[in-house]
């Protein structure tokens, strides 16, 4: 019963590595029992996430007592977003088996071409963060054929990309080196001091966990007409009772400062839909089995190339969307927007959050989960006022962890015969 | 794809009908001549066993009725009707299926996408899940073939279940024909007992199968007919009732004329007063 894509509560509780959107249903016992063997069989679900999570708060808060209070959970979700966005492309890409390696380049790009359409050409804020998302959405098709066509390694397509796409964004700034988008401009106003109404975060709260079940209960009733098995009902009911236990707390944790972000919820929003269109649609079916067996793909009739290449479109669109999101919550685009980890941080926030570098897998929301743990590390490493040597050590030793347990489950599912 | 992918009535032309027909299939790869002269035919109802040493022409032969590498001359008809096969999916759409050694299914993926994988039934945008379940149960559950979830991914199966996966997915397209490409190869015993159990099934489904294999245990215990390959040619045709696996075998390798025939004869013919004089041909 694991039909949804909009709960982690649920990504816990199943399997979510594959799509198993209506799931056979099982009684508690023995869904337990299975966890277990599944946790044997190198099926470690959201486990080590979630441990991790909770060590690193440990950690932090013990070093420093203000990590956990509310202005800084509230930086924390500013924080994640740009860098969640970007992470949510690079999961597309990973799940096909391929690598993006150009997305900080591109949100870098992304972000100058959106300061200079906006403050030295005057176009709206709008127009300018469509363009940017164009642009992104036009180099990924770059990739993506020369990729497909071409048949040139994704890694090496996109290593170029890194350069290239660097090199455009110097070029799109020009001597200037920083662009400032206007403190009472749209752009900034949205990025840094937009924040969701109580009475809107509250009903968000509320809204979610009720559609949720809605959700539930819908295809309980599909399975039930088709004469398939149900569970108990007890449990989509418990899910959503957390669920909703859950975002009542974060949204009056946050509401005791400034509130939810807007750029939080629009990257929530961004990964549920894609959440969705992955688990519930022909297309996201069609990636998962590119991921899995591209022969089989193939011979099954789908249309192999156009989808790969559609899908390093979309990362490069939402490594761009992330590039402006970081150009607005930073108020400034320059030559090193985009530099340094973001690249590292986005693929780090996908394979931590569950995606396996190997194709073919990931678990629901990783990209949130990676993106907290990665957001929640640099956080308290700046608030422990560490040099930024030790925090890339940190962020590194981090990633490697993380492909390490990949890579280690990956072996146990081979050996468990999964 | 429309909702009868999955046609749960067996499509069937009376049991005898033939359904696919080759005559004159010739097929070169440069100088070599892979098939001359090859005819073939499947009937409604029967297992016709395709069988040949290495390099004998039986790939070649799958590949040309499958439309992965059509013949160079030759007629092919389904039903009486000529037919032009250059492509699978040619091939598919006039109801010839193949299942091919590799079996090509997707690992983490469960059984219910890997049946549908590419056909995939919508309520709108989204998946419709339960639908396709439905289906996936009940067409599991006509052939018998027993799986412990329909929802588990197909890397936690046996060889076995995941060749019974691989054939039942061939059956969604309601084909008249299926060719089964060495099914058996890489299983166990109690493995190849389910798959040939299948096999029997989609015979009284009405099916033509044609079951190419290097195993004479499996050609004698499901075949109704054998053909047999020899260098590109038709060395023989048997009903399996009235042959024996050391004839089969004998014309496989072409026990007539070949180096392990001559040999065969002559240490018959050493220990003249013992020798039964089969062995040689089963070496």
């Amino acid at each position: 019963m694991s039909t949804s894509t909009d709960s982690t509560a649920d990504a816990a509780a199943m399997d979510p590595a594959v799509p198993v959107p209506d799931a056979a249903p099982q009684q508690p016992k023995q869904m337990l029992r299975e966890r277990l063997a599944g946790l044997r069989g190198g099926d470690l679900g959201s486990l080590p996430v979630v441990v991790g999570l909770v060590v690193i708060v440990i950690v932090f808060q013990s070093l420093n007592s203000t990590f956990l209070n509310s202005f800084n959970l509230v930086n924390l979700c500013l924080q994640i977003a740009a860098v969640g966005i970007i992470a949510t492309g690079v999961t597309l890409v990973l799940l096909l088996g391929e690598i993006d390696l150009s997305v900080g380049s591109v949100s870098g790009l992304a972000a100058a071409i959106l300061a200079v359409l906006n403050v030295n050409e005057g176009y709206s804020p709008v127009v300018s963060l469509l363009a940017a998302a164009l642009g992104g959405l036009v180099i990924g098709t770059i990739h993506g054929l020369v990729f497909t066509k071409l048949g040139v390694p994704s890694f090496i397509v996109t290593l170029a990309g890194l350069l290239v796409w660097q090199g455009a964004q110097l070029q799109v700034l020009g001597s200037q080196g920083t662009i400032n988008l206007p403190p009472s401009g749209g752009l900034q106003q949205f990025g840094r001091f937009s924040y969701l109404a109580d009475w809107q975060a509250y009903g968000l709260a509320v809204v979610l966990p009720v559609l949720f079940l809605a959700a539930k209960l819908a295809t309980r009733t599909r399975r039930t007409r088709a004469g398939l098995p149900v569970g108990a009902l007890w449990v989509p009911v418990a899910q959503a009772l957390l669920l909703l236990a859950v975002l009542l707390a974060v949204v009056a944790k946050l509401s005791i400062d400034r509130g939810v972000p807007w750029i939080f919820v629009v990257f929530v929003a961004i990964l549920s839909l894609i959440e969705y269109v992955l688990r519930r649609t022909r297309y996201g079916r069609a990636i998962f089995a590119v991921g899995g067996n591209i022969e089989a793909a193939r011979r099954a009739g789908i249309k192999v190339d156009a989808l790969r290449t559609s899908v390093f479109a979309i990362a490069s669109m939402l490594a761009a969307v992330g590039g402006t999101v970081a150009a607005m919550r930073l108020g400034f685009a320059n030559q090193s927007s985009g530099a340094a980890d973001t690249l590292i941080n986005a693929i780090a926030a996908a394979v931590i959050g569950g995606t396996s570098l190997f194709g073919g897998r990931s678990r629901m929301y990783s990209a949130l989960l990676g993106a907290l743990v990665i957001g929640a590390i640099a956080n308290g490493l700046d608030l422990l006022n560490l040099s930024s040597a030790l925090r890339y050590i940190i962020t590194g030793t981090v990633l490697l962890l993380a492909v390490v347990i990949d890579a280690l489950a990956s072996r146990g599912r081979r050996s468990a015969g999964r | 794809m429309s909702a009868d992918v999955l046609s749960t009535e067996p499509h069937t032309p009376p049991v005898g009908t033939t359904l696919l027909s080759l005559t004159g299939i010739q097929k070169r790869f440069g100088a070599v001549r892979a098939l001359s002269d090859v005819d073939f035919e499947v009937r409604a109802g029967e297992v016709v066993a395709l069988i040949g040493d290495n390099g004998a022409g039986k790939s070649t032969l799958v590949k040309v009725m499958s439309g992965a590498g059509p013949a160079d001359e030759g007629s092919y008809r389904i039903e009486d009707r000529e037919v032009s096969i250059h492509t699978p999916a040619a091939a598919s759409a006039h109801g010839v299926a193949t299942v091919f050694q590799d079996l090509a299914i997707c690992d983490n993926l469960d059984v219910v996408a890997n049946l549908f994988l590419g056909r995939e039934l919508t309520r709108g945008v989204a998946l419709d899940e339960a639908e396709m379940e439905r289906r996936t149960v009940e067409l599991l559950e006509q052939l018998s073939v027993k799986l412990p979830s329909v929802r588990i991914p197909m890397a936690s199966l046996s060889g076995g279940q995941r060749q019974s996966v691989a054939i039942v997915r061939a059956l969604l397209g309601s084909p008249k024909v299926v060719l089964l490409d060495e099914p058996t190869a890489a299983l166990g015993v109690a493995q190849t007992a389910q798959v040939l159990n299948l096999v029997e099934r989609l015979r009284e489904r009405g099916l033509g199968v044609v079951l190419i294999s290097h195993n004479m245990a499996d050609v004698m215990a499901v075949a109704d007919r054998a053909v047999v390959l020899r260098l590109g040619r038709v060395a023989g045709r048997f009903a399996m009732a009235d042959v024996s696996r050391e004839q089969l075998v004998a014309t496989i390798t072409g026990a007539d004329t070949n180096v392990v025939s001559e040999r065969a004869a002559r240490v018959a013919g050493r220990s003249a007063a013992t020798s039964a004089g089969t062995e040689g041909t089963q070496a």
